[in-house]
């Protein structure tokens, strides 16, 4: 554990300034400071995903105390080899495919629209931001109602506008669009508004002194907003891409994974082989690759960070 | 709705090809289109919420007709839900467990970020990137053994189970030592020279500097914790300690065809973070905007 950063305040080599170590190091408030986070830390975040990486080379069992026995890399080459964990991969990248772009787009648009509007933000604060704190529960609950075959609003709204409605939930092919529909209703408010923030950064000058040289609202769109936005852009699409990559809830409740498992996610896949069929050691491997795939996303982004900062 | 244009900004100067009064006409023309659009969306946006209301307030029986229309409107369902499940039980689980989890992690965050921020100590980067990596970590890929963990010392079923985990945030003391560098070092080392400790200094200079994050932090907790599924539901099977969310997916089956219920529960389950979302509006925002999340 770090918490030990009180070690006495000796360098190893021969000091080398005069004045006293004691003056400036901080050893012991510092460790008394970081012990609350760092234990709990420790305890409920390092500690697990260190238990769950062992756990991975283990037959582990729920119902069984102890690790069990040992098995190498098989849950790994079972989890590689199995055709429902590739498939879980898949609907997870599918999902993440089917909400990313809107997401980024209608937040973009959306708060665009909203920065030019003076009074009367709370308005559309409330509209697109609300939904987003709502338990995920709450959003299942209605949009279930929303998409009920025969019921539903969806379906009537559609109807009367001449156009025949799918059976969202319960068709193999609509059941993931239908919750990627949902999803982006949910969740768009938090891109809203960190796009609504980095608009307000940009200076208003540069707007006014384009308009002085004629340029329309297209083209200042085109030349200051859009490239002034990049760097929120990139936070966004990376905190949208790992946010999708972790889909469960709406899927546990709305369909459950299903019909026919065409919506079970990777998560739901750890779910259902670690705590309904039991077997935590492959569903702890299963984890880690998944994991893996979040921290490759992740290396992306700060490599493209790293690279929009040196042009900058 | 009080929506009120943008004034074009005054200038006196004329542009190059086009007259100032022109681009002027155009921006007017295009802000006017940009509102239209915008309050179009913001409609069809709140249309399930109102859809939601709508139904929770037919009885059961008319809820088969898809109208907007209430012939017989009542609060039957919401009743029948506030009788009939455990969900007062649910709200006093969730909201004792959101708020200890929003206490816990802005006092032990805070701390730890006071560390980082203003004490020289040995390894003290190799502590930051050490929190740090907790931002890697999805908190899902630990569910299992966090699960074994509470499992062996007999939590579960506890809102310890609930809580502990959900404390160590790393975003959370990264929010914080990003707005304790900004306040200005003379201020606490002024206090530093006069002698008080740094206890002192962290209780009566810099946290009372520091609402603007402790609220943004505490509420993104709150909400979060109100919200949480996955974890609440394998750690609480006992009816009575269940949340809110862990509850309504639990009882939606049982409820089978009445959707006025099901949709009465629904909006129950949301009325508190609603009550949040309308107090607290502008912490909200600014939390995501200005804590450092913005990148």
């Amino acid at each position: 554990m770090s918490t030990q950063t009180h070690a006495p305040a000796t360098t190893g080599r021969a000091a080398p300034s005069r004045r006293t170590h004691a003056l400036n190091d901080h050893g012991r408030p510092a460790a008394a400071f970081l012990a609350p986070f760092v234990i709990l830390y420790v305890l409920f975040i390092i500690g697990p995903a260190i238990y769950g990486l062992v756990m991975s080379f283990f037959n582990t069992s729920l119902v069984k105390p102890g690790l069990s026995s040992w098995a190498g890399l098989g849950n790994y080459s079972e989890a590689l080899q199995s055709k429902d964990f590739w498939s879980s991969l898949w609907h997870t990248v599918w999902f993440t495919i089917l909400t990313t772009p809107p997401l980024i787009v209608l937040g973009f648009v959306f708060a665009l629209l909203a920065d030019r509007v003076a009074r009367g933000r709370w308005f559309f604060r409330l509209a697109f931001f609300a939904p987003f704190i709502l338990p995920s529960a709450v959003i299942s609950l209605i949009w279930i109602w929303i998409y009920t075959p025969g019921l539903g609003i969806l379906e009537t709204a559609l109807g009367k506008i001449g156009i025949g409605s799918p059976n969202w939930l319960g068709d193999i092919h609509w059941a993931m669009p239908s919750l990627a529909i949902t999803t982006v209703w949910w969740t768009l408010g938090f891109n809203f508004i960190l796009y609504l923030a980095g608009l307000q950064d940009i200076n208003p000058e540069l707007y006014e002194a384009s308009a002085i040289d004629g340029a329309g609202p297209w083209q200042q769109i085109r030349s200051i907003t859009i490239p002034l936005l990049a760097r929120t852009t990139t936070l966004v699409a990376v905190l949208q891409v790992i946010a999708s990559l972790k889909v469960f809830d709406q899927m546990y409740i709305m369909t459950a994974g299903g019909p026919n498992f065409s919506t079970r996610s990777v998560l739901e896949y750890v779910y259902d082989e670690g705590f309904t069929n039991f077997r935590v050691g492959y569903a702890s491997a299963v984890s880690m690759l998944f994991f893996v795939v979040v921290l490759a996303v992740s290396a992306v982004w700060f490599a493209i960070v790293r690279t929009q900062e040196k042009e900058a | 709705m009080a929506t009120t244009l943008e004034a074009p900004a005054e200038s006196g100067r004329r542009g190059g090809g086009v007259t100032r009064a022109q681009v002027d006409a155009r921006t007017k023309l295009f802000n006017r289109i940009c509102l239209g659009v915008l309050i179009a969306f913001a409609i069809l946006w709140l249309v399930p919420l109102a859809w939601a209301l709508d139904t929770g307030l037919k009885p059961n029986a008319e809820t088969t007709k898809a109208t907007w229309w209430i012939d017989n409107p009542t609060f039957g369902a919401f009743r029948r839900t506030l009788q009939d499940t455990d969900i007062l039980r649910w709200y006093a689980a969730s909201f004792i467990t959101a708020a200890l989890n929003a206490i816990f992690t802005v006092i032990t965050a805070s701390l730890a970020a006071y560390a980082l921020s203003r004490l020289n100590f040995r390894f003290k980067n190799w502590v930051f990137w050490f929190v740090l990596a907790g931002i890697m970590i999805p908190g899902q890929v630990l569910i299992v053994p966090q699960f074994r963990e509470f499992n062996s010392v007999g939590l579960l079923n506890t809102f310890w189970a609930v809580v502990l985990p959900q404390v160590p945030t790393a975003v959370a003391v990264f929010i914080f030592k990003q707005f304790f560098d900004g306040l200005p070092r003379d201020l606490d080392e002024a206090a530093r020279v006069d002698g008080a400790s740094f206890w002192r200094v962290y209780r009566t200079v810099i946290m009372p500097l520091t609402r603007p994050a402790m609220a943004a932090v505490a509420i993104f907790t709150f909400v979060q914790a109100w919200n949480n599924l996955l974890w609440p539901l394998l750690v609480l099977t006992n009816p009575k300690l269940m949340t809110i969310p862990v509850g309504l997916a639990t009882v939606q089956g049982s409820f089978g065809i009445r959707y006025a219920d099901t949709m009465a529960s629904a909006i129950l389950g949301a009325l508190p973070l609603v009550a949040v979302f309308l107090l607290f509006q502008k912490h909200i925002v600014q939390g995501i905007a200005g804590t450092g999340l913005k990148g």
